[in-house]
């Protein structure tokens, strides 16, 4: 299943599932990473699976390369073990207040407002990997006519919250962070809870994820509980 | 009985409180953290005997000035560091790294400056008072989350400590030392570059620019040629990873670094540098070397060989 295995470093191994975003992909990435957690294998201090790919350090003083190596390739993998299919739904706001790029969005793609919510909210998103800052899902995909690059200079601060869209993805700023997604909107509830140990994020990779709208006063009132 | 306590009369620039790390939790996104100069963290704990991962203040460039309430203790400084401590009657001593030094009820300890360093550490006999969250007692500002509630210090507030350990004073002759080289494995995306670019890479030099911190280092030098393509899928990242996003300057990912990236990696700083590399201040120049993977992981050993060597000969 894996394409590829490299080192990255001297400390990291880098399994290649593939070049291609798609489920079946990323649900194989997910699988090797279920397979070890569980194993919980000798000297592995973090897993990092994305689209196509699983980033697994190591300590280089437990273990090495060529051993962690040898026994990924021999990782017995349960094909029964399902994703994780929780669904999330995502109360967002599209007031002009929050939605910071839909002048962009509406030039580029040659639609309204109201189509570009419309096309947003029509569909169910898949989420592909957490990760970038703490927390943060990237879902897939989105229809193919609001599909656009990012910014050409991405912004220093998107606020929290923020609902932003890129090629097929969109995704949920967790914190304020710099970023070059375009923001359609933004959502009241916390996505990363800093204070449970067990489930600090809301949506984990395999999730499906729901946005439904929501009126400026409806965001005030959930935000203030 | 209360605790003994500093007030923070200055919190400094980025004074955090680290230990090795939090493990395990790259997939939803936060990256190890921990002391970016591991040895001189060890160091710095093990001269006062405290356990090797207990916390320990970490400050960048300007540190702390911290005002001591409470039973006479020792307090270490490591690194390279400008330091004096203010005793409660206005006299005034200068400060000397890697050996302990007596606090008294009223003395304040001054860390002005690192000296053509980053990092500096900076502990205290029975260790501060403070909770794991994860697994790690050390701060992540980005995620706000670990110790001080996710925040570097800030000026007026307090720190907790715990019961001190017995008086007992140590010294170590200790000199850091620079390297010549950054020595660099190729990463993934190593034949994005042209072979120019390469040869550049690895005989230029490189300027460390003032756009520095625990999450990364970002260099000036000669525009390195992207021939592939300049965005990748976001994909992990791990520490010490080179990334030449398109305006071809290297960013080099530090222990903060974002877990997830879309930047071609064109290589990875080995384990046995990494100490080194962060200690390398804004202004400097840098030079890499290739080396295979092979002879790091034997470099690795040495330098791991060599940390412990240094941490026995404190008893």
């Amino acid at each position: 299943m894996i394409k590829n295995i490299a080192n990255l470093g001297d400390a990291a191994i880098y399994c290649d599932f593939g070049s291609e975003v798609n489920k079946e992909i990323n649900s194989k990435v997910i699988k090797y990473f279920v397979a070890l957690r569980n194993k919980n294998l000798k000297g592995i201090t973090n897993l990092s699976p994305s689209y196509n790919k699983l980033v697994i350090t190591f300590d280089i003083n437990e273990t090495s390369y060529e051993n962690l190596k040898q026994e990924i390739l021999h990782l017995d993998i349960d094909n029964k073990i399902d994703n994780d299919f929780k669904k999330v739904r995502i109360p967002t706001c599209f007031d002009d207040d929050f939605s910071l790029d839909i002048n962009r969005l509406e030039n580029k793609l040659k639609k309204s407002k109201r189509e570009i919510i419309n096309l947003f909210l029509k569909r169910k998103y898949f989420c592909y990997m957490t990760g970038f800052i703490a927390g943060m899902p990237f879902l897939g995909d989105t229809d193919s006519k609001i599909q656009l690059e990012r910014l050409e200079t991405p912004r220093v601060k998107v606020p929290k919250g923020s609902v932003g869209l890129t090629e097929q993805f969109c995704n949920i700023y967790t914190f304020e962070s710099p970023g070059g997604w375009n923001i359609i909107g933004n959502t009241p509830i916390t996505i990363f809870n800093t204070t449970t140990q067990s489930t600090p994020n809301l949506i984990s990779p395999g999730n499906e994820v729901i946005f439904y709208e929501i009126t400026k006063k409806e965001y005030i009132k959930i935000y203030e509980k | 009985m209360k605790n003994d306590y500093f007030q923070v009369v200055r919190g400094g620039l980025n004074s955090t409180f680290q230990d090795l790390g939090r493990k395990n939790l790259y997939h939803i996104g936060l990256p190890f953290s921990g002391a970016m100069d591991k040895r001189n963290y060890l160091i710095a704990n093990k001269l006062i005997d405290n356990n090797k991962n207990d916390p320990v203040l970490e400050f960048a460039f300007q540190g702390p000035s911290l005002k001591y309430f409470g039973r006479k203790r020792n307090i270490v400084v490591t690194g390279d560091v400008n330091f004096k401590i203010i005793k409660n009657d206005n006299s005034q001593n200068e400060g000397e790294c890697y050996r302990t030094i007596g606090l008294d009820e009223g003395d304040t300890i001054d860390i002005m400056s690192t000296n053509k360093s980053v990092y500096g550490y900076f502990s205290i006999s029975g260790g501060f008072k403070l909770n794991k969250v994860w697994g790690s007692f050390s701060t992540t500002i980005r995620a706000q989350i670990g110790s001080n509630n996710g925040s570097k210090l800030i000026d007026g507030q307090d720190i907790k400590l715990n019961e001190p350990n017995q008086l007992s004073n140590k010294k170590l002759s200790f000199v850091n030392s620079k390297i010549e080289f950054i020595r660099v494995i190729k990463g993934t995306n190593f034949d994005y570059f042209s072979e120019q670019s390469i040869k550049d890479f690895f005989s230029k030099d490189f300027e460390v620019t003032k756009l520095t911190d625990r999450m990364g280092m970002r260099l000036e030098g000669i525009k390195l040629n992207n021939i592939k393509k300049t965005n990748i899928k976001s994909e992990g990242l791990v520490k010490g990873t080179i990334q030449i996003p398109a305006d071809g300057k290297p960013i080099i990912l530090l222990s903060d670094h974002g877990t997830l990236g879309g930047y071609p990696k064109f290589g990875v700083v080995i384990s046995a540098d990494y100490d080194k590399l962060v200690q390398i201040p804004p202004g400097s120049k840098l030079k890499f070397k290739e080396i295979q993977l092979k002879d790091a992981e034997n470099l690795y050993k040495l330098y791991n060989m060599e940390t412990n060597n240094i941490l026995s000969k404190i008893l």
